[in-house]
């Protein structure tokens, strides 16, 4: 099997998750949607890592995974607030900064 | 005291008291006008000392130059501030500071209903201060100084009761007149900067010959400019006529005895230039042959009386500019008018002031008369000023424009003839004026319709008027005794020069047709106001008389030539700047409004659209990048 499909799945995976921010309103969905993009990043990572020849990449998922595990803490923390203060976790209702 | 000491002492005390008396304010009400009158009579010591001083030194010693101060030091241009006492200063200094005291003096009691006196004895003593520097001044850059000084104070005088909106514009009148004769004074000294490197009148006498002919042309007729606008002469003149808005004692200090004639110094001083420039020096005789009979015809149709007298002193000054112009003999005769000139006219100014006093402040001839009865002593002082600017001998005005008139008939040529019988033709109209002002005011009905009888002025007006009269009758005579004058003056403007040119006509002569001019006009004039109609102007006049009434249409010259297309250049201006300049800026103004208000539609409040946003920005980027590798 091609190595170059691990990095076609990992551009699917990132444009699925880039149009679910853009389109989707539920903050839990957008959120999820930007941790897929987070792995398909990291599936670019290891297999750049891998057609290198070197440990890098790999390294650089490692990272990245520690990186979202704290995002996820936070952005999940600021999604609860909202829906206590608003009963809602739509991110058009959170519009407040326009004006 | 020596005379270093002396010359700084002469400028500095007046400044210095003008100084005080402004700064201190209302607590020096009552002994400012004391304090002042007493600086301006030490000046005149101090000037009469200088004068004896001066001639106890040998002829060619008499010239004192006392430096100050380095004023500019620039790579080798050196002005130094200092002051000069020469023979043709010192004649300066003794008219002003003489003159001065007295008009003090009488201004002491002019002004003593006025609860301003105080300020106007602080700009009387700066007028002296500012004029003494004018005439002491070694430099033309010296000069410039005392001549923008005088000019100021001629402008606060004018102005002094600057609540009546007439007197203030009068005031601006004057001031706006004498910067265009600044300009052509400030460009005459960077011409002569241009072309000597210096602008010393010692430095410039030593190169003048040097230097072409081109250059010396254009400084006389700058410095020819700067005299019509400071000595009111044609086609400057016409803010004199208004000056006359300033209280009498200005008239007779400022606007007849000592700030007009500073043109007639100012082209006197620069005889080394004129000399060397014959076109310029036809231009000055042409203007001042032109503004003599220009004043003269004026002051035969003027009510007012200080505007009657106003028109002479053009008309006198245009004598004396006339005089500068017929070269080095001339330069004399014009100095020696000019101190006559400054006693008679200075006396029948104050004895206009006097009868103005005594009659509630009226100037209207036609609302005088008689008033001779009343005021027999004001009278009989005018009446000696008349007989001197006419020129009867022996008052002062026979031997001064005598000389005047003998000089020019005697300038050769067509010329000689053409300034001869200009000249005459002014006596005789000077005449004809003269004594129309006298008639009119100290003569026939009386025509003031109020009961008040007028009363003679108190003796302190009086005095001043005595002594500057006794000046008008016996100051010809002792100036050109044994040619007195002239030969003073030889070390500066070297009158005796050339003084062997075949004469036209002997003085004789002259004497006899300039007295038959003077009787000619003087008897036009008893015919003419023996009458009993004066109270009202005549409506039927001629169209020379209604065109003298407005001042031969100057003022309409000016406003139709300079001021309406100076308003109009003006508009222009401004709506340049409204459309052009503003609308520029509205413009800039515009494009960032309307650009904000787009931009500001990209900032919605919802995340995707942001997000969105990123995702195009970031493949932009991307293609970019591989558009720029590939």
């Amino acid at each position: 099997m091609a190595i170059a499909n691990y990095l076609y799945l990992s551009a699917i995976l990132f444009t699925i998750g880039a149009i679910g921010v853009v389109v989707r309103r539920n903050a839990i969905v957008v959120f999820m949607c930007i941790e897929l993009m987070l792995n398909a990043a990291n599936l670019a990572f290891v297999t750049f890592a891998r057609i290198n020849s070197n440990l890098d990449g790999q390294i650089f998922a490692f990272f990245t995974m520690v990186v979202a595990a704290c995002e996820v803490v936070v952005g999940l923390a600021i999604i609860v607030t909202i829906y206590r203060s608003r009963r809602s976790v739509s991110v058009d209702d959170a519009s407040l900064l326009k004006q | 005291m020596t005379t270093s000491t002396n010359l700084l002492l002469l400028v500095a005390l007046p400044l210095f008291s003008s100084a005080i008396l402004l700064l201190i304010g209302k607590r020096a009400n009552s002994w400012g006008h004391i304090m002042a009158t007493i600086v301006s009579a030490s000046t005149f010591t101090i000037g009469v000392v200088e004068f004896f001083a001066m001639q106890g030194r040998a002829s060619e010693n008499r010239a004192v130059i006392q430096k100050l101060f380095t004023w500019i030091s620039v790579g080798s241009f050196n002005v130094d501030a200092s002051l000069m006492l020469d023979q043709l200063s010192i004649c300066f200094v003794l008219l002003i500071t003489g003159v001065g005291t007295l008009i003090h003096i009488y201004s002491i009691a002019y002004m003593s209903h006025d609860h301003d006196r105080r300020r106007f004895f602080a700009y009387l003593n700066l007028f002296i201060a500012a004029m003494l520097l004018l005439v002491l001044g070694d430099s033309y850059l010296n000069l410039y100084v005392g001549w923008e000084g005088v000019g100021l104070a001629s402008y606060l005088l004018i102005g002094f009761w600057n609540q009546k909106p007439d007197y203030a514009t009068a005031a601006k009148k004057a001031f706006i007149a004498n910067r265009v004769g600044d300009v052509g004074l400030s460009l005459a000294i960077m011409i002569a900067f241009a072309t000597f490197g210096d602008v010393s009148f010692a430095g410039i006498k030593e190169h003048a010959h040097h230097a072409s002919s081109t250059q010396l042309t254009a400084i006389g007729l700058m410095l020819l400019l700067a005299a019509c606008g400071k000595s009111a002469q044609f086609p400057l003149q016409s803010w004199l006529g208004d000056a006359m808005a300033g209280p009498t004692p200005v008239s007779a200090l400022i606007h007849a005895a000592t700030m007009v004639t500073a043109g007639v110094y100012l082209i006197t001083r620069s005889n080394f230039i004129f000399d060397e420039a014959p076109i310029a020096q036809l231009m000055v005789v042409i203007v001042g042959g032109v503004t003599l009979l220009f004043g003269a015809i004026i002051g035969t149709a003027k009510d007012d009386i200080k505007k009657a007298l106003a028109a002479s002193t053009m008309s006198q000054i245009g004598y004396m500019i006339l005089a500068t112009g017929l070269g080095p003999i001339g330069y004399a005769f014009a100095i020696m008018h000019l101190l006559t000139h400054g006693f008679f006219k200075a006396s029948m100014f104050l004895g206009a002031g006097s009868v103005m006093h005594g009659m509630k402040d009226e100037v209207n001839m036609r609302r005088l008369g008689g008033v001779g009865k009343f005021m027999p002593i004001t009278a009989l002082t005018f009446g000696l000023g008349y007989l001197a600017i006419i020129g009867v001998p022996p008052f002062a005005g026979f031997y001064s424009k005598d000389k005047i008139i003998e000089t020019a008939f005697n300038a050769g040529g067509i010329k000689g003839v053409a300034l001869g019988i200009a000249t005459l033709f002014g006596a005789m109209i000077t005449a004809f004026y003269m004594t129309r002002v006298v008639i009119l005011t100290f003569f026939g009905n009386e025509r003031w319709g109020h009961k008040d009888e007028p009363h003679e002025s108190p003796a302190l007006m009086l005095i001043p008027i005595g002594l500057l009269s006794v000046g008008s009758v016996i100051s010809g005579f002792i100036l050109s005794k044994g040619n007195g004058l002239v030969n003073w003056l030889q070390p500066v403007v070297n009158p005796l020069k050339e003084h062997h040119a075949e004469e036209f006509l002997s003085p004789v002569i002259v004497s006899l047709m300039t007295l038959a001019a003077v009787i000619i006009g003087l008897s036009v004039a008893l015919l003419k106001y023996r009458g009993e109609q004066l109270a009202q102007a005549p409506e039927k006049v001629s169209v020379l008389t209604s065109a003298a009434r407005r001042d031969l249409f100057q003022d309409d010259f000016n406003e139709i030539v300079f001021m309406r297309p100076g308003q109009s250049l003006v508009r222009g201006l401004l709506n340049l700047d409204y459309i052009l300049i503003d609308g520029l800026v509205r413009a800039v103004a515009a494009v960032s409004l309307t650009a904000g208000i787009r931009l500001r539609t990209l900032q919605n409040g919802y995340v995707r659209s942001y997000a969105l946003m990123m995702v195009v920005g970031a493949l932009g980027l991307l293609t970019t990048i591989w558009v720029v590798t590939a």
